[in-house]
């Protein structure tokens, strides 16, 4: 980028401010980072799942074996922390959902945003409650 | 100073290009009253103890969009952040976030007026009509859906908190895609074909990754993130609307 010097003036540039460790700088960055890593979370807890259905589908022995080490102390460790992560993935993605959509409108007026993610907060709360209800359900 | 006068710390990060290579703090105690803003607080730095100090204003009401700057690490408007509420104190005021530094607070723009110019930031009316024919008519809810984006006054804090702006500058940046969606939006307009080149492209919506800071710095409730993010959904149907059928060179 040129810039145009006064007469005598030294040519001078602009100073560019590093962006080094831009995520510590402010509280909202962080909770993004934390937001964004919980992906990783969620990823975990998928490749755990597929783990349990592949040994599902190769027999009772490893369906044995699979159940066995979800019961591991480490396993329920590192599952509580993915469903801590999980817990936030799901909150801040629907904190993050209005932003995220075209504006709604119902009967002429239009939609807020703090209604669709109270939506979104619900629909975790009842998906939650069918799920642990049908494995409640389905104890031997 | 009157002896009961209360004090305030402001620490104001200077770059004087013909004297220093990098910003540096300085420290200025000065005398305040609950009605003064931050600007009031530099104003009266700039007058009675160091004249050199620059940063811009003019309207002293949020209304013109000059006066951003990082306050506390904060993108704000210092005509509308008051000191009575940072007590006790120090104040630190930066230069505007993730812009070249010009001098003290003030910031090279270019790079933001440029990306405005290039949206066609104006109604491009779908037929031209005679003035015969009356005024274009909107219905509330299609005023609905852009006044809030006419709200923009253009002050570039919404850049100050977007880190992907901070990391690529070639990021059109939360402010001007949502004046480009301000106008795209509108039920008047026609020239969304000139516009969805700046949209669709990888600086435009698609460089956002919803951290959302921008919506809450705004000064004027514009919610440009939200005018970005409904607009990658706008971009992904133009793509596939194009592959069906070609815009060729007519739009």
């Amino acid at each position: 980028m040129k810039h145009a010097a006064g007469a005598g003036r030294p040519h001078v540039r602009p100073y560019v401010r590093p962006m080094k460790g831009w995520w510590t700088r402010n509280p909202f960055f962080v909770s993004y980072m934390v937001r964004e890593g919980t992906a990783l979370a969620v990823w975990l807890y998928s490749v755990e799942l597929l783990a349990g259905a592949v040994c599902l589908a190769m027999g009772e022995g490893a369906w044995n074996s699979w159940v066995a080490s979800m019961r591991h102390p480490v396993m329920i460790l590192i599952n509580l922390v993915v469903l801590w992560s999980m817990a936030v993935h799901a909150k801040s993605w629907f904190d993050i959902m209005p932003k995220t959509m075209p504006m709604i409108f119902v009967s002429g007026k239009r939609l807020a945003g703090s209604t669709i993610t109270r939506t979104g907060y619900a629909a975790v709360v009842a998906a939650t409650v069918v799920i642990l209800g049908l494995a409640m359900w389905g104890r031997p | 100073m009157p002896d009961n006068a209360k004090t305030i710390q402001i620490e104001v990060l200077r770059y004087r290009p013909e004297q220093e290579s990098e910003p540096v703090w300085e420290s200025f105690t000065i005398p305040y009253t609950d009605d003064m803003s931050v600007l009031q607080g530099l104003q009266h730095i700039k007058d009675e103890v160091d004249g050199s100090l620059s940063f811009r204003w003019s309207c002293r009401m949020a209304i013109c969009g000059s006066c951003g700057m990082m306050v506390n690490g904060i993108p704000s408007l210092s005509c509308k952040t008051f000191l009575r509420d940072l007590t006790p104190g120090p104040v630190r005021v930066e230069a505007l976030g993730h812009f070249p530094i010009e001098r003290d607070l003030v910031v090279s723009v270019d790079g933001f007026v440029k990306k405005l110019e290039g949206i066609h930031p104006y109604l491009i009316p779908k037929e031209p009509r005679a003035l015969s024919e009356g005024e274009y008519l909107q219905t509330p809810e299609e005023l609905e859906k852009i006044e809030q984006y006419t709200s923009c006054i253009n002050c570039m804090l919404c850049y100050a908190a977007c880190p992907q702006f901070g990391l690529n500058p070639d990021f059109t940046g939360p402010g001007v895609l949502a004046l480009l969606h301000r106008y795209n939006a509108d039920s008047r307009d026609g020239g969304r074909g000139l516009r969805m080149e700046v949209l669709n492209a990888e600086d435009g919506v698609w460089s956002c990754t919803a951290v959302g800071y921008c919506s809450e710095v705004c000064p004027k409730h514009v919610d440009p993130a939200n005018a970005v993010n409904q607009n990658k959904v706008n971009s992904a149907m133009d793509y596939l609307l194009n592959l069906v059928s070609p815009r060729g060179e007519k739009s």
